[in-house]
């Protein structure tokens, strides 16, 4: 293994430019989404006081979620010390900071009231899962830049490793906070379930990577350097897995609440005749996010081609996308089982009517967009890319 | 006129400050023996709680008290929200039991629990419960974040949304907070009833101190059989039912 040479994007190109103004189109559209949303009251949204949660919690939390995932990159690196993903330590960081920004983003531009932000940031009831989960969220950012910067500079490069250790802990607690932003929610059955926090710790793997593997394999072929195969397949291998240890939390958090009658009602709901959210959870969530990457992942045919590692990414992030909306918003829709032996005739009992609206969705999306520009231009300034990372320079274990 | 140097000044303003402090503490000492006033602390020997018989509850008793808690605190005007994102912070809700087909109607609203999730989820403290046991938004520090309408096992909290005008003066209720029934803290404080209570005017519905052993809603959770919505999650909520 030669050493590692990192250096900036020349980010000159006309292809530069036009994805930053692409991208710069849909956080534009965002902001005006945010403005009439703002000015107008949530009443122009699909959500109501039965789903309070809408669209934009949907992509906010996928987000974070993948942020906190996409830094597992650097972690195999530097807490599980294996060499040959040590040269994406820097980029797998950046991921996670532009990811978790854009999360954070649409978490708070979807808030009743997001001029009170400095309230959020000043007055914290430490009872609340959400007050912690701010912690962490600002605690991420700042570990994670510190982080980088033991990696960037020479100087302190023996310390990477302690932080390292650090960050990863601190991004699992993260992922625990946010996936018990639902499983302490004991009134709801959909919730109500400890093994929300470890499923999100997973998911997290899986949709952190898939974004980590379109942007490193994206970010190669456009500034036309060298990515080799060893760390391609490496990386195609460990995403299968993350994608099987998602399907394998799935199934057992379904299998746990159909034990119990009390949850059948909602089972029957997500898995039977839920409409859109029983589509969504097989032909979105099961078959398109999980059966079909696996597939393409693993099946010889299609087996270390780039295209289909590519498209098994794209994806997985649908499928992470269609997995949070059935459990945000269908865990929602489902009512709560408020007269336990007694059928609700009025006042309550349906099941909730949300259609989402175009302004959500773009809100949505410039999260995703805030992600991705911040991205392609910290690479353009800091050498947080490798200038090769063909199999002699990154795999430690390469004969020529 | 001569000009007040800085000694003068806070030498009268002191003198100023305890003259009216001295006539002010008169006063109070005389208006104690009155009855609950506005300024009066608010401590843990009281517990509010209402008590809603639904066997002596009609329909239109629940209606007439919707009508009343919309007056007193204005919502139910708005004009852009549709379907669930109209306000309820009373709604009448009609149960059949699967084994007997008996209907019940019954009011349901925040039901002030002792133990209020919306409470512990609020990241800001601005869902909080008072040491009588009322549980509010503080509508200043509220965020919008609605966690605490995700937590809320009884649907009682809204959130608004549209922008409103014309509010009352007790209920500064504002676009992009969430809220619910308050108990008519305003009312309590001074002494008066919950609006919903004093509109039906039968003992249907009783409210009071749950912990004074005088009081008529004390005195009936001891003789009647009643229940809390949600028992199993160990609330213990200040709104009982009996009937259901």
């Amino acid at each position: 293994m030669s050493i590692i040479r990192y250096e900036q994007t020349q980010g000159k190109s006309l292809g530069f430019y036009a994805l930053i103004a692409g991208l710069g189109a849909f956080i534009l559209a965002a902001l005006g989404s945010v403005y009439f949303m703002e000015h107008s009251g949530h009443h122009v949204t699909g959500m109501s006081n039965r789903i309070v949660w809408g669209l934009p919690h949907v992509f906010a939390l996928f987000l974070i979620v993948a942020a906190s995932g996409a830094l597992n990159i650097a972690s195999i690196a530097s807490v599980f010390n294996k060499k040959i993903y040590k040269p994406l330590s820097r980029l797998s960081g950046l991921v996670a900071l532009a990811l978790l920004a854009g999360g954070l983003m649409v978490l708070v531009l979807d808030l009743g009231r997001p001029d009170r932000l400095i309230v959020a940031m000043t007055e914290y009831n430490f009872e609340s899962i959400f007050a912690w989960n701010i912690i962490l969220y600002n605690g991420f950012f700042l570990i994670v830049g510190v982080y980088l910067w033991m990696m960037f500079e020479r100087r302190m490069n023996k310390y990477s490793r302690k932080v390292g250790i650090a960050a990863f802990t601190w991004r699992l607690i993260l992922t625990t906070g946010t996936g018990s932003i639902f499983g302490f929610l004991v009134a709801r059955q959909a919730y109500d379930a400890v093994i929300m926090a470890p499923m999100f710790v997973v998911m997290s793997f899986a949709f952190g990577l898939a974004f980590f593997v379109l942007v490193l394999m994206a970010s190669y072929k456009w500034t036309e350097r060298a990515l080799g195969d060893a760390i391609v397949n490496r990386l195609s291998n460990l995403l299968g897995v993350f994608v099987a240890a998602v399907l394998y939390f799935v199934a057992v958090y379904h299998l746990g609440n159909l034990y119990l009658a009390e949850n059948s009602g909602v089972e029957n709901f997500i898995l039977m005749d839920g409409g859109i959210y029983t589509q969504l959870f097989w032909y979105g969530q099961i078959i398109l996010g999980g059966l079909l990457p696996l597939a393409l992942l693993y099946s010889p045919a299609t087996k270390g081609n780039r295209s289909m590692l590519g498209l098994a990414s794209v994806l997985v992030i649908l499928g992470g996308l269609a997995q949070l909306y059935v459990i945000i918003i269908g865990g929602q829709a489902y009512p709560m089982e408020l007269f336990p032996g007694k059928e609700i005739l009025e006042g309550y009992g349906t099941i909730a009517a949300y259609t989402p609206t175009l302004p959500e969705l773009m809100l949505g999306l410039g999260g995703i967009a805030v992600a991705l520009i911040a991205i392609t231009y910290l690479v353009k300034f800091l050498p947080f890319l490798p200038e090769s990372l063909a199999d002699h320079v990154a795999d430690p274990h390469h004969k020529n | 006129m001569k000009e007040l140097n800085r000694r003068e000044f806070i030498k009268n303003s002191t003198a100023v400050t305890a003259s009216v402090a001295t006539v002010a503490s008169g006063i109070s000492l005389t208006t104690f023996a009155a009855g609950p006033k506005e300024t009066d602390p608010v401590t843990n020997e009281k517990r509010w709680g209402m008590l809603i018989d639904t066997n002596k509850l009609t329909e239109v008793d629940i209606e007439d008290m919707v009508s009343a808690c919309q007056e007193e605190h204005g919502w139910g005007e708005e004009t852009h929200s549709t379907g669930d994102q109209k306000p309820g912070w009373i709604k009448k809700v009609k149960v059949k039991d699967t084994a007997t087909q008996r209907i019940s109607n019954l009011a349901l609203m925040c039901q002030h629990c002792e133990e209020p999730p919306c409470v512990d989820v609020c990241p800001t403290n601005a869902s909080m419960k008072r040491e009588d046991g009322i549980v509010l938004v503080d509508k200043h520090r509220c965020i919008g974040c609605r966690y605490c309408m995700m937590a809320c096992p009884y649907d009682a909290r809204s959130f608004v949304h549209e922008d409103l005008s014309n509010q009352k003066e007790h209920m500064p209720r504002g676009k992009g907070t969430v809220e619910s029934c308050t108990l008519c803290v305003h009312k309590v404080d001074k002494g008066e009833q919950p609006a919903c209570v004093e509109a039906l005017n039968s003992d249907a519905v009783v409210f009071g101190d749950l912990l004074d052993p005088t009081s008529n809603i004390h005195q009936t959770l001891k003789r009647v059989q009643s229940t809390q919505i949600r028992a199993d999650l160990n609330l213990n909520t200040g709104v009982r039912y009996s009937g259901i």
